[in-house]
């Protein structure tokens, strides 16, 4: 391993302990929206973030604390960059990511894409219960407490809970 | 934060002088004016889903809108997303006559964000494609809100509309009150040569999706009884309804009544 491998690796130890301020027990690593790492002698770290959805007020929180967290380890320099494209989607985040927000007691995004069609009056997704893992559910509403989310209520335990639906 | 945008190209497309500005604008306009229009219905709803669902559109819309602005005032030059938004006059403004119309009742409101999310959906469909790399690389982020938006508008407006006879008569005169003001969206401006966007195209993909939808909600486009129906227009080149300035002083009034106030 090069130098310069272990020390991107550090990095990225470092954007482990950044949480999505809306899910907090999510890092922006396991949401899939750190991109890329630029290093280079005279513009110092560049950290390429993407937003999960266009207007996730989040954004701005987590290029300050990235910045915060960065200056904590020693590194100077640090420049935090917000790129659109390729646009964000559900199956960036990682399965370690989607264990913890099931954990947390949000139902993580099913692995195929089933919402983002135009189909009208399309039946509910099958989406488990993060509290009994009962299939028995449906939802509530399509918009839910961020942009990010859907409302769901299982019809066994009767618990309502978050879907954070795929995109 | 910073943002980069694709612009190194550039110098490649010459287009007139200020087109593309003035086209960001629009775009920028068109989402911040129906952004705030929608976040009226904010803790007003008619039930709390629905209030929840058209408050999360207005969020998606601002983030658009913040997009769009942080772009064009990468290419103007010395000013930023916020004055853009917050010190430009109603003349200055070239949003869509359409998403500046009151909300109306709920019906209203749906309409008109069933009537844009129509166009816009099949907007961002062409932009996506676009030449400015910036522009292609918003349109293909927001489609995808855009479709749960178009969906969402396009259920509601069938449920209203194939409704009870008291939803049906107040969609029907919703779409009295804001059809005049749809046929200005494919109309394209002079800025508008540079979007590559095929208005044709637009115009009747628009038309047969919306046809569809009406179709089952019951609802009838006004046919003008033979003749072409009359149809508004301005907005794109600053000349707005009455309502826009409203807006604009209840949008502005913090940065207008206290200068360079931040929090």
């Amino acid at each position: 391993m090069s130098t310069n491998t272990i020390h991107k690796k550090n990095i990225y130890t470092c954007l482990e302990e950044i949480k999505d301020p809306e899910v907090p027990v999510l890092s922006i690593i396991d949401l899939g929206i750190v991109r890329d790492i630029k290093e280079s002698e005279e513009d110092g770290i560049e950290i390429i973030i993407t937003p999960t959805y266009t207007g996730c007020p989040a954004m701005d929180m987590i290029a300050m604390n990235i910045k915060m967290t960065m200056a904590s380890y020693g590194y100077k320099n640090i420049k935090v960059t917000s790129v659109l494209s390729p646009a964000w989607t559900t199956d960036w985040m990682s399965e370690e990511g989607k264990r913890k927000l099931k954990e947390y007691g949000i139902a993580p995004p099913n692995p195929k894409q089933q919402v983002c069609h135009e189909n009208l009056f399309a039946p509910n997704e099958a989406v488990q219960c993060p509290h009994c893992n009962s299939h028995h559910t449906h939802r509530i509403s399509e918009f839910g407490s961020t942009a990010c989310k859907a409302l769901y209520q299982c019809d066994d335990c009767k618990e309502p809970f978050d879907y954070f639906k795929c995109h | 934060m910073e943002n980069t945008f694709n612009n190194k190209d550039s110098s490649k497309v010459p287009p007139s002088e200020g087109f593309r500005e003035a086209y960001t604008l629009h775009l920028a306009d068109t989402t911040l004016i129906l952004a705030q229009r929608n976040s009226e219905w904010c803790g007003h709803g008619p039930i709390l889903e629905q209030d929840i669902a058209i408050t999360n559109i207005s969020l998606d819309l601002i983030g658009q809108a913040r997009n769009f602005y942080q772009y064009a005032a990468s290419l103007i030059g010395n000013t930023d997303e916020d004055k853009l938004a917050y010190l430009r006059t109603e003349r200055e403004f070239k949003n869509l006559l359409l998403v500046e119309q009151p909300n109306g009742d709920w019906g209203q409101t749906i309409l008109r964000q069933y009537l844009f999310s129509q166009f816009q959906y099949l907007l961002y469909q062409q932009l996506q494609n676009s030449k400015d790399e910036q522009l292609a690389a918003i349109a293909a982020k927001a489609i995808k809100e855009t479709s749960y938006h178009l969906r969402w508008s396009s259920e509601w407006v069938i449920r209203l509309g194939d409704g009870t006879e008291e939803s049906h008569a107040r969609m029907l005169n919703a779409v009295d009150e804001l059809w005049s003001y749809t046929g200005e969206m494919f109309i394209p401006a002079e800025y508008e040569t540079i979007s590559g966007v095929d208005y044709t195209l637009l115009k009747q993909s628009w038309t047969e999706k919306v046809n569809s939808v009406f179709s089952e909600a019951t609802l009838i486009p006004p046919s003008g009884g033979g003749g072409a129906v009359f149809m508004q227009t301005g907005g794109k080149e600053g000349r707005h309804t009455e309502h826009l300035g409203f807006i604009l002083t209840k949008l502005q009034y913090m940065q207008r009544a206290y200068p360079n106030s931040e929090w």
